[in-house]
């Protein structure tokens, strides 16, 4: 197995905007390795999220080339991408998606039920990720009944319950104050990193650029710079 | 995930209520208004379920069962001689007014049967018997005359009298029998006596009930019957139905219980179809998220439509079940009509089959539409 995890080059991604078109990519170049926290940084606008979106098979590029653990994202049929995202990737939002309705520990157990698992283990699994991530004891609470950081703890423990090989964290600490964010951040560090898996997070904070392995810089639709020391980036 | 679907419905109690309320109050409107129509299209027919005879002989210009055309009494004789006819009898139906004892006048439905026979008696007496119509001046009243002398203050029981056109009627015998559509009391005697209670005039039969031989269907002897001029045979079930169209066709009755059943599907529809649209549109950031979580589109269109009939199940169960409940309050009453039979159910059924569809249709549309990767918008 390739230590290269992504493979990205040249995307572009357009959408249309009235008469014309929008382009959010204008050719992005990335790698991501194994066993890494990669940080995509930039400002608003600089086509981030897309780019997350295009990697983790939720956007469909118009041109380039996207392999994710060697699986070509552009060739793939869209059930074919739907069963690869259900058994490979694990999402943590900004708004941390918790469906309001399920307790924490039904909402843990959904990717898994996705996976085929019998909603009994599913949830007997899932109460164990709680229990890591530190809120074993919310497991029956309702999303509205837990704080920020508590909600994104569930949200991380969702991620990570089905063990995919890769993380997408879209904004993490933009919900959150700073102290609760850094905990976050060294929550998805001590409890997401693994040799097997790339933890790809989006973000606008510089408080928590230093939690990252790698830092990839964006401007206008393109990858501008790949810095490897990320406690001596200046943003 | 369907189990998942289910909490995400029932834990949103304010819309899974409304949901459920507008769906049990749209199935109820139907099922109870069918159920009334029905019952009053069965009042309708009250006479010749009543009566029960096979074949009904009537003038040929009569169009459904409770018309009354006079007919000379000979008929019956031309009746009895038509091949096929194992017996014949006649029957007197005819709109009086009895005076009650503290002479107030009630007008009374009465029904003169065969003399020797019987034919066409009523076969639910609550007291006394039937066969006692043959002492003089005996009746035999219905369920309805009983209250509604009662509300007058008059107590029915046996051995009561009245008068119908000045002469005595002494009550022998009480029944139940279907009511009418008119809401009359029965008043049971026999022909004979019915033609002395009644003005003479020149032709006072009403009706000749006939039975065909073994080997002839009530049909064809109908179909025999109806070839003697004048005459129009119509076996029971026949002129169950025909008179049912006749009041369907001719009586704004249809129209006006229709207008309600509509009203109801359009109330079904627009509160169902409008929260349930709300419902999914409420939820379809966390669809998204199960789409983007690698839910398929199958996942998610079974999750909804196990949401919009589920809530359609529950609110057509409560709607039925509350109907059925009018219905046994009322018929212990008699009042308002009121008949279920299962096309009733079914009927409402079918239509809260496609409120869920139209409501679910509506949901999976978004759900189709749904991009997965606005979960990072």
């Amino acid at each position: 197995m390739s230590n290269l995890a992504i493979h990205v080059r040249d995307v572009v991604k357009s959408f249309p905007a009235g008469d014309t078109r929008t382009y959010a990519l204008k050719g992005a170049t990335l790698d991501a390795k194994f066993g890494e926290l990669l940080m995509i940084v930039g400002p608003s606008g600089c086509g981030k999220t897309t780019l997350l979106s295009v990697i983790c098979g939720t956007l469909k590029c118009d041109d380039g080339r996207i392999e994710v653990f060697d699986h070509d994202l552009r060739i793939m049929k869209d059930g074919a991408i739907t069963r690869f995202r259900c058994e490979n990737v694990g999402f943590i939002f900004q708004q941390f998606n918790l469906i309001p309705t399920l307790t924490a520990v039904e909402n843990v157990s959904v990717p898994l039920i996705l996976n085929g698992v019998s909603t009994r283990e599913a949830e007997r699994r899932a109460g164990d990720v709680l229990d890591a991530v530190g809120i074993g004891d919310k497991r029956r609470s309702y999303p509205s009944q837990l704080s920020g950081g508590q909600q994104q703890r569930v949200a991380i423990a969702r991620a990570l319950v089905h063990e995919p090989r890769m993380i997408i964290c879209d904004e993490p600490t933009a919900s959150l104050d700073a102290a609760t964010g850094q905990k976050t951040l060294e929550l998805i560090k001590s409890s997401a990193m693994h040799p097997d898996r790339c933890v790809i997070v989006v973000s606008h904070d510089n408080r928590i650029y230093h939690f990252a392995d790698r830092i990839a810089e964006m401007e206008d639709g393109r990858v501008t710079g790949i810095f490897n020391d990320p406690k001596n980036y200046n943003h | 995930m369907l189990g998942i679907a289910l909490k995400m419905l029932f834990r949103d109690r304010a819309k899974y209520a409304m949901l459920v309320c507008g769906l049990a109050f749209c199935s109820l409107l139907m099922c109870q208004q069918t159920s009334v129509f029905c019952g009053l299209m069965m009042w309708t027919t009250a006479a010749v379920r009543n009566i029960g005879a096979p074949v009904w002989v009537v003038d040929a210009k009569v169009e459904q069962a409770n018309e009354v055309i006079p007919m000379r009494q000979i008929e019956v004789e031309r009746v009895r001689g038509v091949p096929g006819v194992a017996w014949a009898v006649p029957l007197f139906i005819g709109m009086e007014q009895a005076r009650l004892a503290d002479g107030s006048f009630q007008n009374v439905q009465l029904t003169g049967l065969d003399t020797g026979t019987l034919t066409g008696r009523p076969m639910d007496m609550r007291a006394g018997r039937i066969e006692d119509l043959r002492l003089p001046n005996a009746v035999v009243v219905d369920q309805v005359a009983v209250e509604k002398f009662r509300r007058k203050g008059i107590k029915i029981a046996l051995g009561t009298t009245f008068e119908i056109n000045d002469k005595e009627a002494r009550v022998v015998g009480i029944c139940h029998v279907s009511r009418s559509f008119f809401g009359q009391p029965y008043i049971y005697t026999t022909f004979d006596r019915a033609m002395e209670y009644t003005r003479p005039t020149r032709k006072q039969l009403g009706y000749v009930l006939a039975g065909p031989v073994a080997g002839v269907t009530d049909a064809e002897l109908a179909a025999r019957i109806s070839r003697l001029p004048g005459l129009r045979a119509i076996a029971r079930d026949d002129l169950f139905w025909i008179t049912i169209r006749w009041y369907i066709k001719n009586t704004g009755i249809p129209i006006s219980f229709g207008t309600v059943v509509i009203l109801g599907i359009i109330v079904g529809i627009a509160i169902a179809g409008q929260t349930f649209y709300l419902f999914v549109h409420d939820n379809l950031r966390f669809l998204a998220a199960f789409k983007a979580m690698g839910a398929r589109m199958p996942t998610l269109a079974a999750m909804v439509l196990l949401q919009a009939f589920s809530v359609g199940f529950i609110g057509y169960g409560i709607g039925v079940g509350l109907a059925t409940w009018f219905g046994h309050v009322v018929l212990a009453k008699e009042q308002p009509p009121f008949f279920m039979p299962w096309q009733v159910p079914a009927f409402v059924a079918a239509v809260v089959v496609f409120i869920c569809s139209f409501s679910a249709l509506i949901g999976l549309i978004k759900v189709a539409r749904l991009e997965p990767a606005v979960v990072f918008r």
